[in-house]
């Protein structure tokens, strides 16, 4: 919550109070995971312990699986960071996957057909990837001011756009040499791979792009009139548009935004990670950006920290999958969970809170598109 | 001919149950999203009760309870608790998913049991209908049944105006004693029940067996078809059948069109996606409004209070 939050009462108890019950909100839903977590585990006979500190030594154990989470956690921070914008303006942008996909494939194109030394090559397949997702996202947004159609159906329709295309080009026009094949395309000249430290797959450009996307995401929606406005629109469109804000530029503003940080996250999945245009790019990330966005209560702040926290449940459960043959789904019924549980809680709390103070309309905020 | 719509109906079954369910939940006032993740939990647990128990209708019951189960939490997070329907819908969207793969692993590829032919007599030997309709089996048949009783229900009873009432105008209908939450809670779990079904009508009866994505991408089409029906059960299962003819098109454009193969299959979604913007659009509308009866037919309005918390206080 940032200052000019109404709620913050001048009395030291209060406070008090206060604190205590985002503790409870946090607390109470973690201890519930963790113990849905441990329920599962031994529904399966699996050791509870040692399943847990298989996925923390998975995740984190070393500095190989240090990286890995850290590269898990750049396509996250940058999803969320741009899911921050199109929640602060009400919309559900489910078109984040293919927005993803957009800009993978994108810098995929610069990277096969742009002749040129890493220095030339690498901006200008980030540049591309922003701009390819940048471009889908508009197209959502577009279909939302211009056709009417409710962004979660124009998005959900446009991702499956996205992997069609994708899905085209590495069994058509982008094949491999000699066969086709559903395991990608050809590998790109090392010229456009991303450098990684060591024999580690951590990509510090990418971990540098990812900070500096979380930290303007968090300026902009904290300190700019843009921002402001963005929320003006996400609150209610009808007075936002009497107030004289051009409520569909900031809808076309705001996916492109997201979009643009969505492709980044591509075009990085493609040149930083797998060097090919896979036809599963997006790995997903898109809608676990969702989930992070949610369990941060659409703040940017909590953006960076919860991203890596699911990063290393992803990384850590396929850990889990090697070591004691548990489907490394455990990871995403951890994640689901443990937002499931905050979502309820934090609706749990509001109610109590409006049944002391006896005012009846203290509902929480309504994020439909309308 | 008869045979290719006889396996479109065959095939478009399990749609037409969740689309009638989710149609019913949106009617009363709330988006059940988590279908996605419902269909998928619910085939495998459909499945996994069919496979242990060696009896289909076991499958069937155990994946309707996994429907009523989610639609209740997204139903008292919606109601009780007032939140975000999407949100929560979302969420459990995702969860189910990773429960269904989690809980499934031991069910992969296992063959197992499946609902029995069962042309039904005298019917089947209708010229045409009977061989496209009736020579199907009790799950598809069932399907008939749906659609008709929700059409009734909703159009010709009492209680189906009192449903519209609640999701249309809550504030009338709580005015006029109609327990609104309480009656919200009922239609959102009846149509979970349904799109329950839906997974098990899969996963015993169209496609046969559990594999991980085995119903990918079909919740989300589901909720689609909602929209593209106007909120209209007759609408919504047409919309299925519709989405099953164009996935049987592009499996037999498959063999033709070998440099679309890959992509075809996915065809069918994105179609179906950008059938709702020609049914939003806006020239459109202006053409719905001129001529009502086109309207009736082709365009559709959300209930007013869908997706709206109620306060009875």
């Amino acid at each position: 919550m940032s200052l000019s939050d109404p709620r913050r009462g001048p009395v030291a108890g209060a406070r008090a109070r206060e604190l205590a019950r985002r503790a409870g909100s946090l607390l109470l839903p973690l201890a519930l995971s963790l113990g849905v977590t441990l329920l599962i585990l031994m529904l399966v006979d699996a050791p509870p312990v040692e399943s847990l500190r298989l996925l923390w030594r998975g995740s984190a154990g070393s500095p190989g699986k240090l990286a890995d989470t850290f590269m898990a956690w750049v396509p996250l921070a940058l999803a969320g960071a741009g899911l921050v914008v199109t929640f602060a303006a009400g919309l559900w942008n489910i078109g984040v996957e293919g927005q993803i996909v957009a800009g993978a494939i994108a810098a995929a194109w610069v990277a096969r057909d742009v002749p040129g030394p890493a220095a030339v090559l690498i901006p200008l397949t980030m540049a591309a990837g922003i701009f390819g997702g940048a471009l889908w996202g508009l197209v959502a947004a577009l279909l939302k001011t211009r056709g009417g159609v409710n962004e979660i159906f124009g998005g959900l329709g446009l991702d499956f756009v996205a992997s069609g295309a994708a899905i085209y080009l590495i069994m058509g026009p982008w094949k491999r040499q000699g066969v086709a094949s559903t395991s990608g395309t050809d590998l790109f000249r090392p010229e456009a791979w991303l450098p990684t430290v060591g024999t580690t797959t951590l990509v510090p450009l990418a971990a540098a792009l990812s900070v500096v996307a979380v930290v303007l995401v968090y300026l902009l929606m904290r300190g700019t009139m843009f921002g402001l406005r963005l929320k003006a629109v996400g609150r209610n469109v009808t007075s936002a548009r009497l107030m004289g804000i051009p409520t569909d530029r900031y809808v076309l503003a705001a996916f492109a935004v997201c979009g643009a940080l969505a492709g980044l996250a591509g075009a990085i999945q493609a040149t930083g990670i797998h060097h090919k245009l896979i036809p599963s790019i997006s790995g997903g990330f898109g809608f676990l950006g969702i989930l992070v966005v949610l369990l941060a209560g659409f703040r940017a702040a909590w953006i960076a920290p919860i991203a890596l926290f699911f990063a290393g449940v992803s990384i850590g459960s396929t850990q889990l999958q090697l070591r004691l043959n548990l489907n490394s789904a455990l990871g995403g019924i951890i994640q689901g969970v443990l937002v499931l549980f905050v979502i309820l809680a934090g609706g749990w709390q509001q109610r109590l809170r409006s049944r002391r103070q006896g005012e009846p309309g203290a509902s929480s905020a309504e994020a439909e598109g309308g | 001919m008869e045979a290719t719509l006889a396996s479109i109906v065959a095939a478009a079954t399990p749609l037409v149950y969740a689309a009638v369910g989710e149609t019913i939940g949106e009617l009363a006032g709330v988006i059940n999203l988590s279908l996605e993740g419902t269909i998928m939990l619910s085939a495998m647990t459909g499945f996994a009760a069919a496979f242990v128990s060696g009896n289909v209708v076991v499958g069937y019951l155990a994946a309707a309870g996994v429907g009523m189960l989610l639609a209740a939490i997204v139903a008292f997070g919606s109601i009780r608790l007032r939140l975000n329907q999407i949100a929560i819908g979302f969420v459990l969207a995702l969860l189910a998913v990773q429960l269904a793969y989690f809980f499934g692993t031991s069910y992969v590829r296992q063959p197992g049991p499946q609902v029995p032919a069962l042309p039904i007599p005298l019917l089947d030997s209708i010229p045409f209908f009977g061989q496209v309709l009736f020579k199907q089996n009790l799950s598809v048949y069932g399907s008939y049944m749906a659609i008709v009783g929700a059409y009734v229900f909703v159009y010709k009873t009492r209680r189906g105006l009192i449903l519209r009432g609640i999701g249309e105008r809550p504030e009338a209908a709580f005015a006029r004693g109609i327990p609104v939450n309480r009656l919200r809670y009922l239609y959102t779990i009846v149509g979970g029940a349904l799109v329950g079904i839906a997974g098990a009508a899969f996963s015993l009866d169209v496609k046969l067996g559990w594999y991980e994505g085995l119903t990918r991408n079909f919740g989300w089409i589901a909720l689609a078809i909602v929209i593209f029906g106007g909120w209209h059960p007759v609408r919504a299962a047409f919309g299925a059948y519709l989405f099953g003819a164009l996935q049987t098109a592009a499996t037999k454009l498959q063999p033709v069109l070998t440099g679309l193969s890959q992509i075809l299959p996915l065809m069918p979604f994105v179609l179906m996606i950008f059938a709702l913007v020609l049914v939003n659009l806006r020239v459109l509308r202006g053409v719905w409004d001129r001529h009502p009866a086109l309207r009736r037919v082709l365009g559709g309005e959300p209930p007013a209070g869908l997706g709206v918390v109620f306060h009875p206080e």
